[in-house]
């Protein structure tokens, strides 16, 4: 019932109150729509543009609240202003202002209206808590789940048996129908926190406590979003992006991710030296002897566009600086510089740059 | 008048500048330990606001490499714990200290000794967080300051994640300034219950006088809750127990809910001396009695009582379960309805007053007005869906500083330019009084206003740089640009103070035609305060003497 | 400052404002008390909060705070202890009645049953410690047990500390029937530390077993 009431009140907003604000969101909105997944620009990770069923609550609940804000906050400057302008002093009265201490009946009406209010504003808020607060998975979900780590995302997908990071790939629908895509979220080191604004709140993710989040897309797209917890040094480059596909497109993208990693004998010296160095304590290459799991996996590394937990595009070039110093692009970060010769770098890029 | 005049101090043969400082640092006075409190809040302010220069200077533009990312979180963490540790508690100590026994006719606090003994923790603690910068990392180099951030969220602070003495310096140093605190705390309440004068019942006290009690009580009942939790993190880092040891079993949503327990509390403590302050000018410059005083009291206490009841509002994010966080998004609230009472019974003050706009009240005002943002951008963030998504992004920023910027330190600045012709002896400059407000009513708004759209097109705080395609860059370029002007502002403040501490006018005994008892004695007020202890028949014992043929005690 | 002073004509004689049951050291005292309360309480909130919740599993309480092995110990400990409330009280009261003698015989009482409290608690660490080999270190419920006792255990330490203050200036003769309130203040005290002992004692060793 509410939230076509908050469509009302959004509507008056849109036409009369705040069409500054909203032309500066539209233009973000525009861009939100397209899905720009290998295009290199990424929409802006806006509230206003939700594509999501728990984000498009917030926002209907959100256009609520600011209606009762705003009403608050005219009201009140304009009293403030009121004041301002009505009784200031004038130069030479040196008078004192007729005293009145009090009025019982004017204080308890700011007192009973303001209880009143509070009071809707609870309600209806707590109706959208507890219809997006989902604790158990709903039916027919896709369940992933997400790992925090300094500072990149681990995506493991239990359901199709392979690991990704830092890009979460879903689908729109499965046989046609809208799915749930509920998240588990868990931290392997310290409390990060899953934020994609387009697809809904934000969620910490806490070492020894899971967590669960619940997104249900409704369009497809490229969505951004960060880890919204302090977590140390690079916090500032722990992005997350994702990417909604129709479902055929999906199908595909797990297809290729459940293969293991090609076997490329132009680049047998590269591939030799990788397994050869301290990279495979780290990392995994599906169908080779490299199964770390402190970072991410590299199967199929060229499938990503991004580098670094989005700090760099994935380019031979920035690939090239990565492998030969990371501590360049991403100061902090947790992987060292290998200290190989310029030679041996460009062998394992030219090796990586296979992993399609 | 002229009985209001007050002899004032006899000379003294000019001391030498040893003599002077040890005069300072030996002293038991509240009045001069309320000097050096406010004095060195004010420096720590300078020091927190460049560090908050850099960090904008640093997110101006996207990708900015001007600072590492250590740096950067250095500077977050520092900024955050200076502004609220060792510039919002000693300010506030600091008033209290010196104007509590003046408003209650008292000689000096319960416990002088005590009173110089806090100082000098907090001063000391404050002087061991900043000296991280040199020894944190002992020998191995140039040492570092936290980079934790002010919550210091566990585990990230545990020696897993935070290697070398850092955090440790951020523990200790807190620890002792919040223990000098505690002592202060204890010793206001002491002071305002058991050495008001004959007259002064607890519905006659001035509303500063009954703020800072609230407050007072708040420090006493939340401060020992995060000593607790710092020494748990102490123990953890140096003799590995495991409280937030999160391989060991330790919880780091407790950490959470112990900081917080402390930290929402604190957040009013912050913010009750602004409602004090103002609730003090505000009346003297509408020529006008503060309206429904007993719901003012009463508005304090519920405020006080409540908010050691909302902490969890801070986790909303953090997975706990929906009936938890329904019921603290009822908690929280509920606050906003004592402190919407306090915002109409001051606007009430104002409604029928003949109001003079010197630069207190001109501070006042914009206290109002943007205290007001503050407080309705916490109701929004009170309804958790909402806080689902802005929670640690910049429109919480936003939010925070509208209510410690726009609130407390927009009122310190009315409480400095009321209260120092009663400090000094010397009237403030008006000319440059509203010079320094208007740039700062600006520049706050050009830095904070824009920092609400960035939070909700998605920018998390306490990141060190952002990609230019997330749409902003504007928001961000805003925010610096205000820093700019603010910068302006304060050095009007800076140069006022100096001005008028050798130049100013002089003040007189009373130069607001004020009602309350600090205005009865000389400016500077004698050692011993008042020479005759007074006696009080109203909640305004000057305005009874200026007005004998309409007293308020006929009213009250 | 006369007009200050001068009641004026009409106006309600003022009543004292100054309660007389409440001077400035016992509400001093008072608070301190009260902010000690949330301290402590912080810490048995965290005890209480992870009981049972310790993956390293051994030892548990019930392996090292066996009470049917050496509940003596501990309640012998602290029977001493709560006793020294009652003996410090006495003392006071002697004091408040001028009888010096009297009163350093308690006082020394509740300084040696204070101090078999604190024996006791270190013959305990000893063995936790130096024969089990369980410390801070070992796990959650070792963290928690050191850190609450031992807070416990400081709080007597300056609280003997103070009350030998009191009975050397006793025994110097410098001790006077017009001390009576400083050294009630300073039994305050003592009441407190006895008192979070028995909610220390029952969560510790109680509940926590």
């Amino acid at each position: 019932m509410h939230r076509r009431g908050t469509a009302a009140i959004r509507n008056a907003l849109t036409r009369c109150m705040l069409p500054a604000i909203l032309a500066a969101l539209t233009t973000t909105d525009a861009l939100a729509t397209a899905p720009v997944c290998d295009s290199g620009t990424a929409p802006s990770p806006t509230m206003f543009a939700p594509r999501s069923v728990p984000a498009e609550l917030i926002l209907d609940l959100s256009w609520l609240v600011w209606a009762i804000c705003a009403g608050i906050f005219l009201i009140m400057e304009a009293l403030i202003i009121w004041c301002i302008v009505k009784y200031r002093r004038s130069k030479d009265d040196r008078t004192e202002a007729p005293q009145v201490y009090g009025s019982n009946p004017i204080e308890l009406a700011w007192t009973v209206v303001p209880t009143l209010i509070v009071f809707v504003l609870f309600l209806v808020s707590a109706r959208t808590i507890f219809e997006i607060d989902k604790s158990t998975p709903p039916e027919g979900s896709l369940e992933i789940t997400v790992v925090g780590h300094q500072w990149w995302w681990e995506f493991d997908y239990p359901e199709y048996g392979f690991i990704t990071a830092n890009e979460l790939h879903v689908p729109l629908t499965r046989n046609g129908e809208r799915v749930s895509i509920y998240l588990t979220l868990e931290s392997n080191d310290v409390i990060h926190s899953f934020w994609v604004p387009q697809l809904g709140g934000k969620k910490d993710v806490v070492p020894n406590h899971i967590n669960h989040l619940w997104l249900e897309p409704t369009m497809p797209g490229t969505y951004v979003g960060q880890c919204a917890e302090y977590c140390g040094t690079q916090h500032a480059n722990m992005l997350i992006t994702v990417v909604v596909h129709p479902e055929e497109d999906f199908e595909a993208w797990v297809a290729h991710q459940q293969k293991d990693a090609v076997h490329d004998m132009s680049v047998a010296t590269g591939r030799d030296l990788f397994l050869r160095t301290a990279c495979i304590n780290c990392h995994t290459i599906r169908g080779t002897v490299a199964n770390g799991s402190f970072a991410p996996d590299l199967t199929h590394l060229m499938s990503r566009s991004v580098i670094g937990a989005g700090v760099a595009r994935n380019t031979p070039a920035n690939l090239h600086s990565w492998v030969d110093d990371p501590q360049i692009l991403k100061p902090g970060c947790r992987m060292p510089s290998m200290k190989l010769d310029q030679n041996g770098v460009d062998e394992i890029v030219k090796y990586l740059l296979t992993l399609k | 008048m002229t009985t209001l005049d007050h002899p004032g101090n006899p000379t003294r043969i000019k001391p030498t500048f040893l003599g002077r400082m040890h005069e300072w640092i030996a002293t038991a006075d509240h009045k001069k330990l309320g000097v050096m409190y406010v004095t060195t809040g004010l420096i720590f302010f300078l020091i927190g606001g460049l560090e908050a220069t850099m960090m904008r200077w640093q997110l101006a533009v996207p990708g900015s490499t001007l600072l590492s990312p250590s740096d950067f979180n250095r500077l977050f963490t520092m900024h955050g714990t200076t502004m609220v540790f060792l510039v919002g508690m000693p300010i506030l100590l600091g008033v209290a200290n010196y104007f509590v026994p003046l408003q209650i006719g008292a000689r000096d606090l319960a416990f002088p000794r005590l009173n110089a003994f806090g100082f000098w923790l907090f001063f000391f603690g404050g002087l061991l967080l900043y000296f991280s910068y040199f020894g944190a990392q002992g020998l191995y180099g140039m040492g570092s300051a936290p980079d934790v951030g002010w919550f210091a969220y566990a585990p990230l602070t545990e020696r897993t994640y935070s290697r070398g003495h850092s955090t440790d310096y951020w523990i200790l140093g807190l620890l002792v300034s919040s223990f000098g605190s505690i002592a202060t705390g204890i010793n206001l309440i002491t002071t305002i219950l058991t050495m008001r004068c004959r007259g002064m019942t607890l519905m006659k006290m001035p509303l500063l006088v009954w703020l800072m009690l609230i407050d007072a009580v708040l420090i006493m009942i939340a401060m020992p809750p995060l000593a607790a939790a710092q020494v748990m993190l102490l123990f953890d880092r140096l003799l590995g127990a495991h409280f937030f040891d999160v391989q060991g079993g330790g919880s780091a949503i407790l950490w959470q809910n112990l900081f917080w327990f402390f930290g929402h509390p604190e957040v009013y403590i912050l913010i009750l001396p602004a409602f004090a302050y103002v609730s003090e000018i505000i009346p003297v410059f509408c020529r006008k009695v503060i309206f429904g005083y007993p719901l003012m009291v009463a508005a304090t206490v519920s405020i006080g009582f409540i908010s050691l009841g909302v902490w969890v509002h801070h986790l909303f994010a953090l997975g706990l379960s929906p009936m938890v966080n329904t019921i603290f998004m009822g908690s929280t609230m509920l606050i906003a309805i004592p402190t919407g009472i306090k915002m109409f019974n001051w606007v009430g003050t104002m409604v029928g007053g003949k109001i003079r706009f010197d630069t207190p009240m001109l501070f006042s005002t914009g206290f109002l007005a943007l205290f007001l943002i503050g407080g309705l951008t916490g109701i929004m963030l009170s309804v958790v869906p909402f806080d689902w998504q802005v929670s640690d992004s910049y429109f919480v920023v936003g939010h925070f500083h509208y209510v410690l910027f726009g609130g407390l330190v927009f009122s310190i600045f009315a409480a400095i330019y009321y209260w120092f012709p009663k400090v000094t002896g010397r009237m403030m400059n008006e000319a440059l009084g509203k010079w320094q407000f208007w740039l700062l009513f600006l520049g706050f708004n050009l830095t904070f206003g824009p920092m609400h759209v960035s939070g909700m097109l998605g920018m998390p705080r306490r990141i060190y740089t952002y990609h230019a395609d997330r749409g902003w860059d504007l928001w961000n370029l805003l925010s610096s640009i205000g820093v700019l002007v603010q910068i302006a502002g304060v050095a009007f403040f800076v140069w006022n103070v100096i001005h008028s501490l050798r130049k100013g006018r002089e003040a007189g005994a009373d130069p607001w035609d004020a009602w309350t008892l600090e205005w009865s004695t000389a400016s500077p007020p004698p050692d011993y305060n008042f020479e005759e202890i007074p006696e009080v028949y109203s909640r305004r014992p000057l305005w009874d003497i200026k007005h004998p043929d309409d007293p308020d005690w006929k009213y009250e | 400052m006369s007009t200050l002073n001068a009641q004026p004509v009409g106006a309600p004689t003022p009543p004292d404002a100054l309660p007389q049951t409440l001077n400035s050291g016992k509400c001093g005292m008072l608070c301190l008390i009260a902010s000690e309360i949330t301290f402590f309480g912080t810490l048995l909130a965290v005890y209480l909060f992870y009981i049972g919740k310790d993956p390293v599993g051994t030892p548990t309480p019930a392996e090292m705070l066996d009470v049917s092995v050496a509940p003596l110990k501990v309640v012998f400990n602290s029977i001493f202890l709560l006793t020294s409330s009652i003996w410090i009280t006495l003392a006071v009261r002697q004091l408040a009645r001028g009888n010096i003698k009297a009163f350093a015989v308690w006082w020394l009482l509740t300084i040696l049953f204070g101090l078999e409290f604190l024996v006791g608690t270190g013959f305990e660490w000893y063995g936790l410690i130096a024969e089990q080999g369980f410390t801070i270190r070992t796990n959650l419920f070792g963290s928690g047990f050191y850190t609450v006792v031992g807070f416990h255990a400081a709080h007597v330490t300056i609280g003997l500390f103070l009350l030998s203050l009191v009975f050397v200036l006793t025994c110097l003769g410098k001790m006077h029937q017009r001390h009576t309130e400083k050294v009630e203040l300073l039994s305050w005290y003592w009441h407190f530390v006895d008192g979070i002992w028995i909610v220390v004692f029952t969560i510790v060793y109680i509940i926590g077993h």
